[in-house]
């Protein structure tokens, strides 16, 4: 510590300005309203270019013998179907694309975060929460609507035994509206803590003396954040098939 | 604890205050951009990408199944060609056989008629001979009987007893027989 | 002196995130024990395994979330 104040004026950590929104054209101080171009609306048409070039540029050969492009969109059609396949089963296929749009743009947001200098759409709790608000909506009233007032058996575990199924009721009902909550909190959080600790580790490089370590411990952390981007957007995935198919069987 | 106290009170000067996600000013940009965004990603999957991949998938199925069938096709007119061979080797084979069996049989009957001339002409050289044989021995027989008749007469005459030549020859006769 | 009480607050909040991360393991751990008991078993069970996982997370995110905004927002 006392090294760290000798070698001058002290450190400069700034974790947290890499998630500052400001426009595009202008300076960090600037008026951001609704419709103005910011780093956010950049890094999300850039997420939206990436899954048009991942996903329809290399399949539009239609080779039966798939090229790497084509193996990699086959890759996540295969994985994500599989998945809304295993989780939900046969009805749940047909709600398939929106669930395939979550796990596309989760995964290329968080990559696209990695990049250095770029911003992070997902570490924004705005950005997450409509996600995971609108997967809670959008689960409610499909359950209810396919279901109808028997949706409400979900809260009403009929294989406990009947005193106990009062209090369970109340626990399932908070755990259920905890949902949205952790859902999309999982994954700001996620990507929020690992990017701060880049830019933390990072700040440590100022000091000559710890320079290797912290540089090393960037590299460590970048690996560490590249596995987590992908399987927070797995499990972002999962949980969205896991209260898919509590809507559509609700009794468990 | 002097250098993070500096560095703390530097973020709060520095920066913005507070974490940017909690800015709420910036929550309707955010929130717009990113409908739009989700907007425009389920269009393009949903209307281009998902039935292409599907359609790629649906029709690599088809051509393994459709090469399957080829193959399993192919294998079946190789089995077809194989026991074609087969029944064609075996053919031959019984052909020759056949062949080989006729040809010895006429060798066999060539040689069984060569045989039995050889051995006609044998018998009859052997007859022949024996009968040659015997006439011989027959002569000679009758030369002895003859010699030992002339020899019995005389040897009859010699001692002073009147020979009687047919006596003679009964004795003779006799005495060649024992 | 509020300003200071906050922080230190977020550092016992902070607590919380060891917390998840024992809990995390305990998942990590068990699914680990099963399945070299019964490694055929395991495939099958690799999307529970990432469930419980992000179960266990999701309580350390929310510490996570509280010293942030002890640290940023009060």
């Amino acid at each position: 510590m006392a090294d760290e104040a000798k070698s001058g004026g002290g450190l400069e950590f700034h974790p947290m300005d890499q998630f500052i929104v400001k426009p595009w054209f202008g300076e960090v101080g600037d008026p951001v309203h609704w419709y103005t171009i910011t780093n956010v609306t950049v890094w999300l048409a850039l997420a939206v270019l990436a899954i048009l070039g991942l996903m329809v540029l290399t399949t539009s050969k239609r080779a039966v013998v798939p090229g790497k492009g084509q193996s990699i969109a086959e890759l996540m059609y295969g994985f994500v179907y599989k998945m809304v396949e295993d989780v939900t089963g046969k009805d749940g296929i047909k709600y398939f694309p929106y669930i395939m749009t979550l796990f596309m743009f989760i995964l290329c947001a968080n990559f696209l975060g990695l990049i250095p200098m770029s911003f992070t759409t997902t570490s924004h709790i705005a950005v997450t929460a409509i996600l995971g608000f609108g997967v809670f909506f959008a689960v409610t009233i499909l359950g209810f609507v396919k279901n109808g007032a028997s949706f409400l058996g979900l809260f009403w575990v009929s294989s406990a035994p009947l005193p106990l199924r009062p209090v369970l009721a109340i626990i399932e009902i908070i755990s259920y509206f905890v949902r949205p909550v952790s859902h999309s909190i999982r994954l700001a959080g996620n990507m929020m803590a690992g990017h701060a600790v880049l830019k933390v580790f990072a700040g440590f490089a100022q000091v000559a003396a710890i320079a290797p370590v912290a540089i090393i411990g960037v590299m460590a952390i970048y690996g560490l954040e590249v596995l987590v981007s992908a399987i927070q957007a797995y499990v972002f995935t999962i949980l969205t098939c896991v209260y898919l198919k509590d809507a559509l069987h609700p009794h468990h | 604890m002097a250098t993070d106290t500096n560095a703390a009170a530097e973020v709060a000067a520095g920066a913005a205050p507070g974490m940017p996600q909690l800015d709420v000013g910036t929550f309707g940009n955010q929130i717009f951009w990113l409908l739009l965004a989700l907007v425009a990603i389920y269009f393009v999957l949903s209307r281009v990408a998902l039935p292409r991949i599907a359609a790629i998938l649906a029709e690599r199925q088809g051509t393994i199944t459709n090469d399957i069938a080829a193959a399993e096709d192919l294998k079946a007119k190789a089995e077809e060609a194989e026991a074609a061979y087969e029944k064609a080797l075996a053919d031959a084979r019984a052909e020759a056989q056949r062949i080989a069996g006729e040809t010895k049989a006429k060798i066999q009957a060539d040689l069984d008629v060569a045989i039995e001339k050889a051995d006609a002409q044998i018998a009859a050289k052997a007859a022949e001979s024996e009968k040659a044989i015997a006439e011989i021995r027959e002569g000679a027989m009758e030369a002895v009987a003859e010699v030992a008749k002339d020899t019995a007469g005389e040897i009859v005459a010699a001692m002073g007893g009147k020979a009687d030549a047919k006596t003679i020859g009964a004795a003779v006769s006799a005495r060649m027989k024992g | 002196m509020e300003g200071e009480l906050a922080h230190i607050g977020a550092g016992l909040a902070a607590i919380g995130s060891g917390a998840a991360a024992i809990g995390v393991g305990h998942v990590a751990g068990n699914f680990l024990a099963g399945a070299l008991r019964n490694p055929s078993a395991a495939a099958g069970q690799t999307a529970t395994l990432f469930i419980g996982i992000a179960f266990a997370e999701a309580l350390g995110i929310f510490s996570f979330l509280v010293a942030l905004l002890l640290m940023f927002a009060v």
